[in-house]
């Protein structure tokens, strides 16, 4: 990897420059909380003072600029003699500033799953290849967890991932087009003071996680306890809402409905972002459900953040970031079922 | 200079210009790019059933289209929706693949209505198979339940085209009545030229009284299990697995000699939309063929 230092203000032109030529997505403040605080979302930027470069969590993760909550798969042209199918991949190129390390490391996750392994998924695949992510680093929030999950730092997976040491940027470059870019920008070879700084920055950052979730026994945990009294607990109190999944950097999966227009001329495919944790997602014909319960399909979820994936992949797939814990109206989050468990299986 | 970003079209791919071949997992194509196919027969079976053969109409797409028994497809009517359906005729069979359907819901009640010669979308083939090559030179017992009769028709095939492959083949077959019997006009033909051993038993006979009644486990009393040279196929409703294996194992056989086919709801077939998750992996990829030690193994899978 390459590393480059740039300005404050060089960088401001950088992002103005790239706003002209190209769709700019980045943290932008929507709204404000109950205790006053602002609500941050990615969004399209148009100016740079939109940007909110020290913002503190996006509400829903930037995860939505490849797997939309909505999509169109395919759109059909009905005909006498049967039909016709249109496929269209989203092959615009983005760029999204601002992107936490755990939020990266989700990307990457969501590559082995979307990229790399079967069925390479083309929609989800050119919008990857078309996006240029400029990441960002930022001290952790009281419950951030992504350092147990190893999820607090990127290696790659992004083109430029900046952290701020003071007057400067510090560079960490991955794309060729990165590094023509920040060329134009007068951006300096790194000194060894800077070099300093950003250790100085890198370790300041790591030593602020107050959150911990033990996680290396989890993959055994999950069958051990997966009669545990936890799941009832706290699947009692979940409303299978699915807004954990919504938020969720990492959770993919999907429904599908097609549509067909009043005059039978038109139909369409669409995919939609769903949860496991919605009432029918495991219902079937005849109206079985193979999980009935709210404290089964809370299970499920975790199940396969900590068990399925880490068989398939040798990684778990949540990265810590506490977005579902934020946004559970019934206060479920990883950090207190998780120590519920290993609280258990103690006693 | 300018600064926009380089534009990378998937369409490009090499790969991507290509009919799409789902037996070739790694590789990028199409994935929601069916078969265009057409409907050449539809046969009705029983009140519910309707036994439908699909051509792809394609030459080429035709000539790739390659599964092996116990896969399946996801069939698509668009504007409808898309359900997976087992492969229910033989793999040598480069003409047409036949499916036979229950009506249950919206897609399939829709496909009952349908008339032949009506296009069709096909993707597939999906999921595990059948270990015909691990069975070559063992007996081998198909128990069905019910609508389980129909992924087994495809291995039933396939060891009349390698008969000499393959040991003594029982077919164990029940179903609530006797007019719920499917494809008992192949029978004859199954037991004569096939050479096979087929054991029926309805749990409600009605009026007739014909053949057997009881469940599907009673028919265990008629046939001795030779459990070191036997393989085992379980096709049903999820209820009928935990007995018969519990009675197969009973009798000796190995876990990893006995296979059942699993059903979840599916959206995708490719590992990607979840819905099938069960225990630690996914019906559609992992599955739906399982053999019964793994299915131990994956939490609430039975
Ligand atoms: C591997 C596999 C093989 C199958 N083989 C056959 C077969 O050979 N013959 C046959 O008649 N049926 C088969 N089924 C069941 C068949 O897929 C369902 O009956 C069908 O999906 C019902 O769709 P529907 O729209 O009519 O019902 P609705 O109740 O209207 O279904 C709504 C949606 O739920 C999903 N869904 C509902 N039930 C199931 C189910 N059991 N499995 C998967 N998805 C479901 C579908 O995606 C559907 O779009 C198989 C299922 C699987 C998983
Ligand atoms: S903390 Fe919650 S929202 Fe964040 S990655 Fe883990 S499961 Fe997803
Ligand atoms: S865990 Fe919380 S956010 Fe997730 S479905 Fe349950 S109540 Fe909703
Ligand atoms: S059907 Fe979508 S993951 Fe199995």
């Amino acid at each position: 990897m390459l590393f480059k230092t740039i300005t404050r203000e060089n960088f401001k032109k950088m992002v103005e420059a790239l706003m002209e030529e190209n769709e700019v997505i980045g943290p932008k403040a929507r709204d404000l909380d109950t205790e006053g605080k602002k609500i941050y979302r990615f969004l399209k930027l148009n100016s740079f003072e939109e940007l909110e470069m020290d913002y503190t969590r996006s509400y829903s993760s930037p995860k939505n600029y490849f797997l939309p909550f909505k999509e169109d798969l395919a759109v059909y042209d009905l005909h006498d003699k049967g039909w016709d199918q249109d496929i269209h991949y989203t092959i615009h190129p983005r760029v999204i500033i601002g992107m936490r390390a755990c939020d990266i490391n989700a990307l990457l996750k969501l590559d082995q799953v979307m990229a790399k392994s079967v069925y390479p998924d083309p929609y989800y695949f050119a919008r990857r290849r078309n996006t240029l992510i400029i990441g960002l680093d930022h001290e952790p929030l009281e419950d951030c967890f992504c350092r147990s999950m190893n999820a607090d730092t990127a290696f790659h997976g992004f083109d430029l991932f900046l952290t701020d040491i003071g007057k400067d940027y510090f560079a960490a470059i991955n794309s060729d087009t990165a590094y023509m870019i920040l060329n134009r920008f007068d951006a300096k070879d790194v000194t060894k003071e800077d070099q300093f700084l950003y250790k100085k920055v890198k370790s300041r950052i790591e030593s602020k996680f107050k959150t911990q979730v033990t996680i290396t026994i989890l993959p055994e945990l999950m069958d051990l306890e997966f009669e545990s009294e936890v799941w009832k607990k706290w699947g009692d109190k979940c409303l299978s809402c699915g807004s954990c999944a919504m938020v969720c950097p990492t959770c993919y999966c999907y429904g599908i409905e097609e549509d067909i227009d009043l005059d039978f001329s038109m139909a369409v495919k669409r995919k939609f972002l769903y949860s496991c944790n919605l009432l029918d997602f495991a219902t079937v014909a005849g109206g079985h459900n193979f999980r009935p319960r709210a404290d089964v399909r809370l299970k499920y979820r975790y199940y396969h953040q900590f068990r399925g994936f880490v068989e398939a992949f040798n990684q778990s797939l949540c990265v810590g970031c506490n977005r579902c814990g934020k946004a559970c109206l019934a206060g479920i989050s990883p950090k207190v079922v998780i120590d519920d468990l290993i609280e258990t299986e103690k006693r | 200079m300018s600064l926009k970003i380089p534009r990378y079209d998937i369409n490009l791919e090499p790969s991507m210009s290509k009919h799409p071949d789902f037996n070739r997992k790694s590789i990028l194509m199409h994935t929601q790019s069916g078969f265009k196919s057409e409907i050449i027969a539809i046969v009705p079976l029983t009140a519910h059933e309707k036994l439908f053969h699909i051509r792809i109409c394609d030459p080429c797409e035709r000539e790739n289209f390659a599964f092996l028994p116990g896969q399946f497809v996801m069939l698509e009517l668009p504007g409808c929706g898309e359900v997976p359906i087992s492969i229910s005729s033989s793999s040598s069979n480069k003409e047409f693949i036949a499916l036979c359907i229950r009506k249950v819901g919206k897609v399939t009640g829709m496909l009952h209505r349908l008339k032949p010669g009506t296009i069709v979308g096909i993707r597939g083939p999906f999921g595990t198979h059948f270990p015909m090559e691990k069975m070559v030179g063992h007996n081998i017992l198909l128990i069905a339940g019910g609508l389980g009769i129909v992924p087994l028709r495809s291995p039933i095939y396939w060891v009349n085209e390698h008969r000499s492959d393959y040991g003594d083949i029982t077919v164990m077959y029940g179903a609530k009545e006797p007019g719920q019997i499917l494809f008992g006009y192949q029978f004859e033909e199954w037991r004569r030229i096939y050479g096979l051993n087929i054991l029926t038993i309805v749990q409600n006979a009605g009026k007739g009284r014909q053949g057997k009644e009881g469940i599907i486990t009673d028919l265990f009393d008629d046939i001795d299990i030779d459990s070191d040279n036997t393989f085992a196929v379980v096709c049903g409703p999820p209820v009928m697995f935990k007995f018969v294996c519990a009675h197969l194992s009973k009798s000796g056989l190995p876990r990893q000699r006995m296979f059942v086919s699993l059903e979840r709801r599916m959206h995708c077939g490719m590992g990607k939309c979840c819905r099938c998750n069960v225990g630690s992996t996914f019906t559609c990829l992992d599955g739906p063929v399982f053999d019964y030690w793994t299915v131990m193994n994956l939490k609430e899978a039975i």
